[in-house]
């Protein structure tokens, strides 16, 4: 296996922008870092990815979840009830839908697959005034059910479920399961179900991610800042420094949105061994 | 959406006119009005403040909650529910999709004085003119007036006002030697002489700001809008803008004003606190900016009158401030009316945001010696308050915001703000923005002329 000198030059040149690209994504997160430690004061008059002033992480972490009566801990709660009942319910239903597209020959299938894939093109953002119009008449603006039940729909992770279960669950298994006497409900959660795990984290991590970050919708639909979830709470805090009788609170927000990451990023590293023995699958024939 | 908007001029809706005032008739012409004193309500107000009710108000004024506090410790019948639905554009998003859902309206919104011909010609606000607030005129500053008066109509009750004054970084004048400029001629030449001395100041900052540069062309004298009902005229071919432009171009096109921080950043405050911009020009508000958040020029900042295009002229233009207006379908519009009243015209009400550092629109403040003659330790102990003041009187009448302004204020980024970036002549800039909102105002219903 010993490389050859051409090999080497094109790792290192490979080595240089990867190591580029690793500084470019890591430097937000350094300079969000670095600010979080710093007062308002210290935050506005100091080099941005260096320490300055007095150490006040923990200071800032403390008054992010009392300023206004802990409005911010308020906002985490709604960010984790619409990605659990959100995120949560758009999988489910992905799951499926996915899996009954793939697995049962019905009239109207390719029809359904198609406008699925149809509307994974239609961006959320296009539709999140029609939506607003639509809740309004049913009653259910500024109530949570407004953020949780479009986010239920997610052409893309049922799209993806699809592709998922032709490629993991054989049609062959199934049939065994079912000479063998097993209901179809059955079948699903004690044969199938398993084999789509790798999948369903899969899409459970997009949907999670997109909904810990979705902001233009709940911004839409949510006028009363106790439902708002985090991405709106923070910008509106960001706002407050910008009007007449300004109450800047820099250092609240850059804490706050360091906090904001935290969940997502322990989310991540413990979902994705499962997203990670699933990416091999299919890859080779059975 | 694309209602076409009519002519409002004293036409009262009559839904509006039944739940505003039982005497006041939708014929037409307004209801003959009785003056109401500063710091009373009229008699229909008075009584709804009496019996039980609860108000949602939108507002994103950091002090509305110690306000309607205060208000209900003085009102014990009423509830005011503050809600911060968003600031600015946010705000107008969400009150503009209630109004066309016709449900979940608040009984009063914070609406800026450059949004108001939008609500007000689409006939989303209660026009006020009736119940005495059309006697309310000489409690406010002749601008703030004019900017609730659209259409022959009143559609909000003025909260804070932003007249133009220019501040300066007293230090970096006394160490280069440049003298306080006057006029605008004066104004460019201490710019160069300024960057002449260090590279690394600018007179100012201006990134590309719709809400600047058109509080610019009105101090020019220019009148780029014209509005008469459903007829909108946009030209920035008109002699204000070009005087505007021939000062302005200078200054970017010679990098002596900073266009690529882009205003309220946050490497925008840390030129402000670095001390890189030597002027500032903005409106009567900016002190309270400067104190909350450019702790380090404390002593260091002065305010002077705007510079003139002519050399004795004092005129000057406003910049930014907001009112408090009635959307249609708020379910209580009286008691709306009574808040916004007590909020903005009572002592006790303004004292409290007026303390956080806005900037009163109530010539009964303007005119308190108290108010007026206070010593500000922020600017060295000027008397900052005189020179806002009277910039208050000095703001150019006749001024005309767009009935579309909010779109076109979210679309000068993608056309003049070009120009900005690449330090070139803003006129081209402006008449891709003209040609832009004429397009949008046609499909909205307007007879647009642009040009």
């Amino acid at each position: 296996m010993a490389a050859t000198p051409h090999r080497i030059r094109a790792s290192r040149a490979l080595t240089a922008v990867m190591t580029l690209a690793l500084v470019y994504a890591f430097l937000p997160l350094v300079w969000l870092l670095v600010s979080a430690t710093k007062t308002q004061s210290s935050l506005l008059t100091s080099f941005g990815l260096w320490f300055d002033g007095p150490f006040a992480l923990w200071d800032n972490v403390g008054e992010t979840l009392t300023y206004h009566d802990g409005v911010f801990v308020r906002w985490l709660l709604n960010t984790l009830l619409y990605v659990v009942a959100g995120a949560g319910g758009a999988t489910a239903l992905a799951t499926l839908a996915g899996y009954g597209l793939s697995k049962f020959a019905f009239p109207g299938r390719r029809g359904v697959i198609s406008v699925v894939l149809a509307a994974v093109a239609v961006p959320s953002t296009a539709l999140a005034v029609p939506t607003f119009l639509l809740f309004s008449r049913l009653g259910l603006t500024n109530t949570p059910w407004a953020v949780i039940l479009p986010t239920m729909v997610s052409p893309f992770g049922m799209y993806l479920m699809w592709v998922f279960a032709n490629e993991s669950v054989p049609d062959s298994l199934l049939e065994a399961a079912r000479i063998d006497g097993a209901s179809e409900l059955r079948t699903f959660r004690s044969v199938s179900l398993r084999l789509l795990s790798p999948g369903i984290v899969t899409v459970l991590l997009f949907n999670i991610v997109a909904t810990w970050n979705n902001y233009f919708l709940p911004l839409v639909m949510l006028s009363d800042p106790e439902w708002f979830p985090l991405t709106v709470g923070l910008n509106q805090w960001n706002a407050q420094a910008s009007t007449v009788a300004a109450q800047p609170i820099f250092h609240l927000v850059v804490t706050g949105s360091l906090l904001t990451i935290v969940p997502l990023a322990v989310c991540f590293l413990a979902l994705q061994r499962y997203w990670r023995s699933g990416l091999a699958a299919g890859s080779v024939k059975q | 959406m694309p209602l076409p908007p009519r002519v409002v001029a004293g036409v009262l809706a009559a839904a509006t006119a039944l739940a505003l005032t039982a005497c006041s008739s939708g014929t037409g012409t307004p209801s003959p009005v009785k003056p109401v004193a500063a710091g009373e309500f009229s008699p229909g107000v008075a009584e709804a403040l009496r019996r039980t009710s609860t108000i949602t108000v939108w507002s994103w004024t950091p002090q509305i909650a110690d306000i309607a506090k205060a208000f209900m410790a003085k009102y014990p019948q009423v509830t005011v529910n503050v809600v911060n639905a968003g600031t600015g554009n946010d705000e107008y998003t969400k009150l503009q999709n209630v109004i066309a859902a016709g449900s979940g309206a608040p009984d009063l919104a914070q609406v800026e004085y450059f949004a108001l011909p939008q609500f007000a010609l689409k006939k989303s606000l209660v026009d006020l003119s009736g119940n005495g607030v059309a006697g309310f005129a000489d409690r406010f500053s002749k601008s703030v007036w004019g900017s609730v008066s659209i259409g022959g109509g009143i559609y909000g009750i003025p909260q804070d006002s932003g007249p133009m004054a220019m501040y300066y970084r007293a230090d970096l004048f006394d160490k280069y030697g440049i003298a306080v400029p006057k006029t605008w001629d004066e104004y460019v030449a201490a710019a160069r002489k300024l960057k002449a001395a260090d590279p690394n100041l600018y007179i100012t900052s201006d990134g590309g700001d719709a809400g600047f540069t058109t509080s610019m062309i009105w101090q020019a004298g220019g009148h780029p809008y014209t509005v008469e009902g459903t007829k909108v005229g946009i030209t920035f071919a008109e002699p204000g803008t070009r005087k505007w432009l021939g000062v302005w171009n200078q200054l970017t096109a010679d990098k002596l004003v900073d266009t690529h921080t882009p205003g309220w950043s946050d490497p925008w405050f840390k030129n402000l606190n670095a001390g890189a911009y030597a002027t500032m020009l903005s409106g009567a508000w900016w002190p309270g900016i400067l104190e909350s958040s450019v702790q380090s020029g404390a002593g260091k900042w002065r305010a002077a009158p705007m510079p003139q295009y002519t050399v004795g002229a004092t005129a000057t233009a406003e910049n930014g401030g907001s009112s408090f207006a009635l959307p249609k379908g708020g379910s209580n519009p009286l008691v709306a009316l009574g808040f916004a009243e007590w909020m903005n015209t009572n002592a006790d009400g303004i004292a409290i945001w007026t303390r956080g550092g806005a900037f009163p629109s109530t010539t009964a403040q303007l005119t308190d010696p108290a108010f007026v003659n206070a010593e500000i330790p922020y600017f060295g102990g000027q008397k900052v308050n005189q020179v806002l003041a009277e910039a208050s009187r000095d703001v150019v009448p006749g001024w005309n915001y767009l009935p579309f302004q909010v779109y076109a204020n979210s679309v000068f980024g993608d056309t003049v703000g070009k120009s900005y970036a690449a330090n070139a002549d803003l006129a081209p800039g402006l008449a891709a923005w003209q040609q832009q909102c004429a397009a949008y105002g046609t499909k909205q219903g307007f007879t647009v002329t642009a040009g």
